[in-house]
């Protein structure tokens, strides 16, 4: 499903994020990206949504290369992939429902099908009541919560997660892994960064290590 | 329902509720639009209407003769045969000077002042159709019986038609010079509105692309936004020129009472009004594009 091949990537000001990449997550697995930061996690992720090229190697997502993708078919690409962003990206001109109704928008959905839809969402993420709600009015746990039901609301096959727990208290971060967890149990992959070791610690899940740029054994 | 018309009716909704949301700045960028291209347009409006008012005189070649006024019968009759046998001429009319008063008097709602007159201050007159139009062989003619016995003055009735024309193909240069200049401005204009919007939507866009919209899905909207901007201006230019032709045509009523003859401005004919909002229009969408195009250019990954 998803599949690296010898990824490098190199920034512009010649930092080497990612040096020689090499893994494979089958379809439905669970799979954590841990790290200091500055490791190569957040670049990782971003890779696989084509929000950056690598510099050399081949992913490969769905039986694509994104490497090698270009214009509408990058598009395409994201459609299907959840993204949760580590700086949340929470539209705060418009309401919690608007924020969450955005990717069917951009896929084309007919409103009716679009609404019923985002509450599903709303409802998985326990935010329901606060669809009219600004997304301002929010806790952390609860923005971080819009930005999963944003994720999902297109029923994607693999949902990326970068830092989910980021700012929040332990409740709250245990709350949100359980969240993708029951995600993982309806057979959706799911990846995510953090350098939270507390989450990690009664994970049975697989992890991959990343230490400056490199996968740790 | 289609993608295709679902993505197309959000962006014009979409497009709508930004223009109604600013209602000053979409009126006041409309006003500019319009006053801008009420000028060109304005000015093909009135080139239009000499262009038919001096249509109906310049493609007959017609001399006047006038005779002096102590021209007698006889020799009135002389230039009648000099005309009669010249080759040149095609046809020609006598109009005693007493018909021409009798003329006067009825057609101009003139009677009372020409009545008033103790004797008649009209010269006999020939009306002669010349055979050529070429405007060299037309004004050889009339030097040629400016020479005649008792010819007082000979008049090329086109000539001022025709210096008319020359003008008005010049008026159309300056005329397409104007608009070609002024579109560039409203292209400009667009430009501006659209790269502002696009910088206070800066997020949105940013968060669209992310989550899978095409570079058409952002630009669409926008697209929208720039034609009905257009066509509003359009519409504005429109009305400027109505509102001219409007006042313009009642001042010059009280001249066509005056001299008989039908002097109304008649606006843009449905096909031009209908080029000119189509015009308008195309320019928003133009300035929108590039707006557009500019920005997305500058967040593609690279």
């Amino acid at each position: 499903m998803i599949n690296f091949g010898n990824v490098s990537k190199r920034y512009p000001n010649s930092y080497d994020a990612l040096k020689n990449i090499t893994f494979t997550i089958e379809t439905g697995e669970m799979v954590f990206v841990t790290g200091h930061s500055g490791a190569g996690k957040s670049t990782l992720l971003k890779l696989i949504a084509a929000i950056e090229r690598p510099t050399s190697g081949s992913i490969i997502v769905n039986g694509q290369n994104v490497a090698a993708l270009k214009g509408a078919a990058i598009s395409i690409l994201r459609r299907n992939l959840g993204l949760v962003f580590q700086d949340q990206k929470i539209l705060f001109d418009r309401s919690v429902f608007d924020n969450v109704l955005l990717p069917l928008q951009i896929s084309g959905f007919d409103p009716k099908t679009a609404t019923g839809r985002v509450r599903a969402a709303l409802d998985k993420v326990g935010l329901l009541d606060k669809e009219k709600a600004r997304p301002i009015t929010l806790s952390g746990g609860e923005q971080q919560r819009l930005c999963i039901a944003r994720a999902v609301v297109n029923r994607p096959s693999i949902l990326i997660a970068d830092e989910p727990t980021g700012n929040l208290d332990t409740d709250y971060a245990r709350d949100i892994m359980d969240m993708f967890r029951s995600f993982h149990q309806v057979g959706v992959t799911v990846l995510i960064a953090t350098h939270d070791a507390e989450l990690l610690g009664g994970a049975q899940q697989r992890i991959l290590t990343l230490d400056h740029g490199k996968l740790a054994a | 329902m289609s993608a295709w018309f679902l993505h197309h009716s959000y962006a014009l909704t979409l497009a709508l509720t930004r223009l109604v949301r600013t209602p000053f700045s979409s009126l006041l960028s409309i006003a500019v639009m319009g006053i801008a291209l009420s000028l060109p347009a304005g000015g093909y409006m009135l080139l239009g209407n000499l262009q038919t008012f001096s249509g109906h005189i310049s493609g007959a070649p017609q001399l006047s003769l006038f005779l002096a006024l102590d021209a007698s019968r006889d020799e009135a009759a002389q230039i009648g045969s000099r005309l009669k046998q010249h080759p040149q001429v095609a046809s020609f009319q006598f109009v005693p000077k007493d018909s021409a008063l009798q003329q006067l008097k009825q057609g101009n709602g003139l009677a009372d002042v020409v009545g008033s007159l103790a004797q008649n201050p009209l010269p006999d007159a020939f009306v002669i159709n010349a055979k050529s139009t070429v405007p060299e062989v037309l004004e050889s003619l009339r030097a040629e019986m400016q020479k005649w016995p008792k010819a007082e003055h000979v008049q090329l009735d086109s000539a001022w038609a025709r210096r008319l024309d020359a003008l008005l193909s010049l008026g159309r240069v300056a005329v397409l010079m104007l608009a070609a200049l002024l579109s560039f401005a409203l292209v400009a204009v667009t430009f501006n509105t659209i790269r502002l919007q696009i910088l206070t939507r800066r997020d949105e866009i940013e968060v669209s692309k992310l989550i899978g919209a095409t570079n058409g899905f952002i630009r669409r909207p926008f697209l929208y936004f720039g034609a009905i901007q257009g066509v509003a201006g359009g519409i504005a230019a429109w009305l400027i020129i109505a509102l001219g032709t409007y006042l313009i045509n009642g001042a010059l009523a009280d001249l066509a009472l005056l001299y008989a003859f039908d002097s109304r401005l008649h606006h843009l004919s449905s096909e031009d009004s209908m080029s000119l909002l189509l015009f308008s229009a195309g320019l928003g969408w133009l300035g929108a594009w590039l707006s557009v195009a500019n920005h997305l250019w500058q967040i593609e990954p690279k």
